[in-house]
């Protein structure tokens, strides 16, 4: 005797976290219930196996039909088919819209295309995510990015308002969103150091920074891009490495200050060239951002040039803290140096990205 | 002309994109009544279109207001093609046609097709303005209220229980009509939808008309269901009770009525209405048939059989001549009626007096074309035949009245099982009619019968007994005599006195047939009818013994016929009714004693009988009370009998065998094993497993032995079609995986509620359907209720107790509220000022101070929750422009319905989340209160698709399906005002399916009555709550907003 038909329908939608989550990771209905088995609810509840499949089933079915409207969550809240508390319709949205970070990394700034998605077998196969999830989430970094990629103003309140996200959860598809947009290189070897987290707290820094939404609410252009005209300007620095008075006096006053606390081994012996170095660097990857190009080495500028020089001096962070800190506010003492305001908020980004990037 | 009906379209949202090439939808509606039509504009390239109409309206007068329907039809315009329809929505207007009940239905309905299912949402303003016309000749009915509960709804109170009232209309069915060959599925099964629904209204109308003709004012116990009789027609029918009901304290709406009318009955004089006429004359017609009809019309009137007690007894020698005068009494209020039946399966107490047993009649007939659809005397003679049969046998078991009335049919191609049982009783006349006697004869009652244990005293005649049966002196009073078992089709009485917890018991069974046609089928069918009631009866006895219980309640047999199989499903909820002797326990004799393995065998499976009813006794807490034998006054140890069933001729001849009891226990049930068959059934018996712990489950309102819900519920329903897989079926294999199919679905609802535990599955309803060579079909629809586990250990003592704390809880909330409310609120409550304020300011805008309640406390849970979720919405609903319109177009809905609009806009206003609609199908919501009725849910939905296998094959196109229509009954409620629909009842759900076309429809017909309801705790949370109840409502705050 077989069940050809076998449904069950609450009032209230009957939501249960474990299967979620099994439905989540891509498990099929027999791959949901050799897990649960495993769990050993049959001895709990006592029941059978039959009667597990048939659960499993029902929730899968009901997954199936909340999946669309998982997609645009605001129909979620609207939708009049399933009954659902709402602290339970948070859940479901929030536990769709979580993604493995090991993931994330993997994709980040790499372009939200189908070549992409042919290619998520093998980020699969690093990450140890399965593929069926991988390509979930994948759907739904394309689908965040495509929603807001043409909105106006903060990126991450953008995204909360469109998918229902908890606070951290928008922060981090919007540092997704910033570098699916400005396609970041984050691939290479030398960053391979940096975790999701960390690219993710970069991102924020320098949308906070520099975007036009930190500056004006009402801003013209979406906040995934870095805007136009304040890179343009970032090129006014390169006076800061090309006029050499301004170079010596900004050493100086730099070095200056930071004698008697950065006058430990191995920091002024170095750093007697280094300075310069580090500012030249500093400053070129500012003035190359108006190409395209460029832009996606951002980060492998940073730690080429600036972290893999302090590592092999042995800095310790609280040292770039302490340099970066000088640096930043030394021109305010340039004579003729009128980007003050500019140089600032340059910089707020930069140390912010450099002082979370650096460590091993 | 008495009626304008006046209707908006507001706005749509979430439409279906339509147009391929933009991915828009040009929308627009058509609003048709009776033969009128307006339309709205084309709202361009929208999903969300915003109409906002002017107000269309209708001019009709009050009969058509009654029958038809509102149909509301969305469509996409096209200026080169016909313009494509969207989805529909049937809006019912009665709710509106009575006074007390909603004043304006206005919200978002999910728009329906019957092939797409729900597509989007449109939100609606519909308002009736009636002018008073009573002078004239009247077809119509306004005003009678219709209740699908099947007790006095919460806030009313009965005056007058007038009695029985039915009607039938009948049709022919669209999908047989001969246009079916030319026009789509889609067009006919629409047809269907509409005129379903028009017959209906229609039936609705006529039934209202014998309520005011019997002086009534609305009809409680409301019961509607439909036979596809498929070629020969469509019948819709119904029956009721007729009633006068009194709504409660009418300067506060919003205050709970009381739960037992009784108390009120006791401080109000009762209103006598005026004495009825014309009732037999109108209330059933039956006609005479024709000879040639009669010829034409073969069918079998199936003996019938009476269920009460077991057992011989001697003769008692009490009460005899009082209950001679009683039923003089009683007779002389229920001869006037035809029909002296009620549908109501809960009483003010001392209403029912007396219960005999259950009587039911069943008859098969074979169906032909219905000729003229306006005379259908056929279909009213049948029912009127069994009717009939059922009041003689009530008439054999010494009571004038059937309670807990309720018909049903089964079809299969030609042939139709009528069926229709009740419960056999005595009743107080003085709710029957204007009591002329009843000073006297109330204090005589009361004296005569003690609340506990009453109706269980036997109304018939020891000396002239219509049966053999075993009596004893009741175990609670000793004064009467009681049978050593009952079983009733009714709900447990509140009063009675119960010891332990309930079970739900089910008799289960299957008996082949051979496939035949016409007569022959009938013929074998209506054969095979009384071995099947005569099993599943034995089956119900020995579970009931099993579990060391005495009484049935809310007993239902349902016998389904299919191809070449019959059905039996027999649910009722077991207890132990102190009143009644303590059931003996069950003894198994053998027929071939020399067999040395045979006796061991038989002896083993004594020990295992006797463990598990030890077990049993355990589990359900049954422990009554030892009492010395001399005081019960010695029950005869007469020859005991096996099965008793009475008046059914072909049975008599059975089973006649003399048993040696010598060995066994004083009153042992003694189940013969004479051949392999009956092994199997004793096997059958121990197969039931018992729910897992933390769980009960009954089929009635309530569980006996528990009353400390708390306020959590869940109402579902589960359908599963099986395969009986055999090549060569027998009667035992069928039975087995009929058995299997039924535990398998218990127990996967057991693991599906496990978070709730403890919890109790209340009203579990079981239908069974042989759609197809076979398949089964079992749906179940039951709702779990939470209960607190301490207060039930600590309510566990003594039996009276523990009824009478039940009744307390009753009589407390009674008591309080009323109370309160009378004395001055200053001097009464000195220490809760806050309350005063809501109470006050309640009292002159109309808003139930514990709604406003409701916001405050749901803002606090979701502080405590989700604080985030909700600020988000906020911000979402500033995106979102339409809801925000929609929002003020619901504030200047309608003056009356306006302070719950308001209480409902303040969540939809800010978050645009919908509001939270309950559904039960009890008659109540524990832990609140219901402040008013809204009025009849009835809806009637067919779904097909040609892409089964895309839509998640049979089970995800059902459950797609049964999602909708929850989610199309909820939008009703809310569009009414209201926030629960009690009792609840999927009355149909027809599944068929064509897998090699990839095909599949569904027809389920639901119903219920749309309520407004407030928490208890709300309604009294500021003074002093007590700290269980207070914790439990603070986590469900949550759903009664949002």
């Amino acid at each position: 005797m077989s069940s050809d038909l076998d449904v069950f329908v609450g009032n209230t939608t009957l939501i249960d976290e474990e299967v979620y989550r099994l439905w989540l990771d891509g498990h099929s209905v027999a791959e949901a219930v050799a897990r649960r088995l495993r769990g050993g609810v049959l001895e709990r509840e006592g029941t059978s196996v039959a009667v597990l499949q048939s659960d499993t089933r029902d929730h899968y079915r009901t997954f199936q039909m909340l999946e669309r409207l998982l997609h645009a969550p605001p129909r979620l809240l609207q939708q009049l088919l399933f009954q659902i508390p709402p602290e339970r319709q948070a859940l479901l949205v929030q536990r769709y819209y979580a993604f493995d970070e090991a993931l994330a990394r993997e994709l980040l700034g790499k372009k939200l295309s189908k070549g992409t998605k042919k290619e998520l077998d093998e980020v699969s196969a690093r990450t140890g995510v399965g593929i069926r999830s991988c390509r979930r989430q994948f759907d739904n970094f394309k689908r965040v990015f495509k929603a807001v990629e043409e909105l106006r103003g903060p990126l991450a309140e953008n995204i909360q308002q469109l998918f229902l996200l908890p606070p951290a959860l928008a922060r981090d598809y919007a540092a997704i969103v910033f570098f699916a947009n400005s396609r970041f290189e984050t691939g290479k070897r030398r960053l391979q150091f940096l975790s999701f987290g960390d690219f993710a707290a970069c991102a924020q820094s320098m949308m906070a920074h520099w975007s036009q939404g930190a500056l004006a609410p009402e801003a013209a252009e979406p906040d995934g891009d870095l805007p136009k005209s304040f890179l343009q300007d970032l090129k006014e620095l390169k006076v800061l490495v090309s006029d050499k008075d301004l170079l010596d006096q900004h050493k100086r006053d730099t070095s200056g200050m930071g004698v008697p606390v950065l006058g430990g081994p191995g920091f002024g012996g170095s750093l007697g060239g280094g300075v310069p170095a580090l500012s030249r660097a500093l400053v070129n990857v500012g003035g190359k951002l108006t190409h395209a190009r460029d832009v996606r080495d951002f980060f492998v500028d940073l730690v080429e040039k600036v972290i893999e020089p302090c590592r092999s001096d042995k800095w310790s962070p609280g040292d770039l803290r302490l340099f970066l800190t000088h640096y930043t506010a030394a021109p305010r003492n340039l004579p003729g140096f009128r980007h003050q305001a500019l140089w600032e908020r340059y910089m707020a980004a930069i140390s912010a990205c450099l002082l979370r990037m650096y460590h091993d | 002309m008495p009626g304008k009906l006046k209707v908006k379209i507001v706005a749509g949202r979430h439409l279906p994109v339509m147009d391929r090439a933009s991915d828009l939808t040009d929308a627009f509606v058509e609003v048709k009544f009776g033969n009128t039509t307006f339309k709205t504009d084309v709202y361009p390239k929208s999903l969300n279109p915003q109409w906002n109409s002017e107000w269309f309206k209708f001019e009709v007068d009050d009969e058509e207001l009654q029958d038809e329907p509102l149909q509301i039809t969305v469509l996409d315009h096209d200026t080169y093609s016909a313009n494509d329809a969207i989805g529909k929505v049937y809006i019912d207007i009665d709710p509106l046609l009575y006074s007390e009940a909603a004043t304006v239905i206005s919200g978002w309905f999910p728009i329906y097709d019957t092939i797409h299912g729900i597509r989007g949402e449109i939100n609606v303003v519909v308002k009736v303005d009636l002018f008073n016309d009573l002078n004239r000749f009247r077809q119509s009915s306004c005003g009678v209220k219709f209740f699908c509960t099947t007790s006095i709804p919460k806030c009313y109170r009965a005056v007058v229980i007038h009695g029985f009232v039915e009607e039938l209309v009948v049709n022919e069915d669209p999908e047989y009509q001969w246009i079916d060959r030319i026009r789509t599925p889609r067009a006919s099964n629409e047809a269907r939808q509409r005129l379903i629904s028009l017959m209906s209204g229609e039936l609705q109308r006529k039934i209202g008309l014998k309520v005011l003709e019997m002086r009534g004012n609305a009809v409680v116990g409301y019961l509607q269901c439909f036979d596809l009789e498929g070629e020969s027609g469509l019948v819709v029918r119904a029956i009721g009770t007729a009633c006068t009901l009194d709504k409660l304290s009418n300067t506060s709406a919003f205050l709970p009525a009381c739960n037992s009318p009784s108390k009120e009955m006791k401080e109000s004089p009762l209103v006598h209405a005026p004495s009825h006429g014309c009732r037999s004359t109108h209330n059933s017609p039956i006609h005479t048939a024709t000879g040639s009809r009669l010829t034409q019309n073969f069918s079998v009137s199936v003996p019938t059989l009476i269920y009460t007690g077991m057992g011989s007894g001697s003769a008692g020698k009490e009460g005899g001549p009082f209950k001679t005068l009683l039923r003089q009494q009683t007779q002389s209020a229920l001869e006037q009626r035809e029909f002296p039946f009620f549908t109501l399966t809960t009483f003010p107490p001392g209403f029912l007096l007396h219960v005999g047993g259950v009587v039911s009649a069943r008859s098969v007939k074979l169906l032909d074309r219905i000729h003229n659809p306006d005379e259908p005397e056929t279909r009213d003679a049948w029912w009127a035949e069994i009717r009939q049969e059922i009041k003689s046998h009530a008439k054999a078991l010494g009571c004038h009245a059937v309670v807990g009335y309720s018909e049903s049919t089964s079809i299969c191609e030609e042939v139709c099982i009528l069926s229709a049982s009740g419960t056999a009783a005595v009743l107080n006349p003085r709710f029957l009619q204007d009591g002329t006697m009843e000073g006297c004869l109330e204090q005589r009652i009361e004296e005569a019968s003690p609340p506990g244990c009453g109706f269980c005293h036997i109304p018939y005649d020891e000396l002239n007994m219509p049966f053999p049966a075993h009596l004893t002196y009741c175990y609670n009073c000793r004064k009467q005599k009681v049978p050593d078992v009952l079983f009733t089709t009714i709900d447990l009485p509140v009063e009675a006195i119960v010891v332990g917890k309930g079970c739900l018991i089910q008799a289960r069974l299957c008996r082949l047939k051979k496939k035949a046609q016409a007569e022959a089928n009938a013929t074998s069918i209506s054969n095979l009818l009384p071995f099947m009631e005569y099993e599943v009866h034995t089956q119900l006895m020995n579970k009931l013994k099993l579990r060391g219980m005495n009484a049935l309640f809310g007993l239902r047999i349902q016998i389904t016929v299919g191809e070449n199989m019959l059905m039996g499903l027999a649910s009722a909820t077991g207890v132990y009714l102190a009143a009644l002797p303590t059931p003996g326990g069950i003894q198994i004799a053998g027929k071939t004693p020399n067999d040395g393995t045979y006796e061991q065998h038989i002896s083993h499976m004594q020990k295992k009988i006797n463990d598990t009813i030890a077990k049993n006794k355990e589990l359900y807490e049954i422990n009554p009370p030892e009492l010395p034998e001399e005081i019960i006054g010695s029950p005869i140890p007469e020859p005991r009998q096996r099965s008793r069933l009475l008046r059914s001729q072909s049975e008599s001849s059975d089973e006649v065998t003399e048993l040696d009891l010598s060995h066994g226990k004083k009153d042992a049930f003694v189940l013969e094993i004479d051949d392999t068959d009956a092994m199997e059934d004793v096997h059958s018996l121990l197969t039931d497993v018992p729910p897992p712990s933390g769980f009960y489950s009954c089929n009635t309102e309530i569980m006996p032995g528990i009353n400390n819900w708390t306020p959590e519920i869940q109402m579902f329903t589960a359908v599963r079609v099986s395969r009986l897989s055999n090549i060569n079926p027998t009667n035992q294999t069928l039975n087995k995986n009929f058995n299997d199919l039924c535990e398998n679905l218990l127990k996967s609802l057991y693991f599906k509620l496990r978070s709730m535990v403890p919890c109790c599955l209340c009203h579990v309803n079981f239908t069974v359907a042989l759609p197809e060579d076979e398949l089964v079909q079992i749906a179940v629809t039951a709702v779990a209720i939470t209960y607190d586990k301490n207060q039930a250990l600590q309510a566990n003592k003594a039996p009276t107790e523990k009824s009478q704390q039940r009744a307390s809880t009753d009589n407390e909330e009674q008591l309080q509220f009323p109370l309160e409310l009378s004395s001055d609120p200053l001097s009464s409550q000195p220490f809760s000022p806050a309350k005063e304020a809501l109470e006050g300011a309640s009292s002159h805008t109309g808003i139930p101070a514990a709604q406003r309640a409701t916001s405050v406390d749901y803002s606090s849970f979701a502080d405590r929750c989700n604080s985030w979720i909700e600020l988000i919405k906020l911000k979402a609903q500033t995106i979102r422009r339409g809801s925000i319109k929609t929002t003020t177009s619901l504030e200047k809905a309608s003056p009356l319905a306006e302070g719950y609009l308001r209480h409902r806009s303040v969540p939809s206003g800010t978050n645009s989340t919908v509001s939270v609609v309950k559904m039960t199908p009890l008659s109540f919501l524990p832990g609140a209160k219901i402040t008013k009725y809204l009025g009849i849910i009835n809806m009637f939905f067919i779904r097909e698709t040609t892409s089964l296998r895309e839509e998640g094959g049979v089970s995800g196109f059902l459950h797609a399906f049964i999602a909708e229509v929850f989610a199309m009954v909820r939008a009703h409620v809310a569009a009414l005002g209201g926030n629960a629909v009690v009792s609840y009842i999927m009355k149909q759900c027809v599944f068929m399916e064509n897998p090699n076309k990839n095909q599949a429809q569904c027809l389920i017909n639901v119903s219920g009555d749309a309520v407004i309801f407030v928490r208890e705790s709300e309604l009294e949370v500021l003074p002093a709550p007590p700290p269980a109840a207070a914790a439990q409502p603070a986590g469900s705050a949550g759903d009664v907003t949002t």
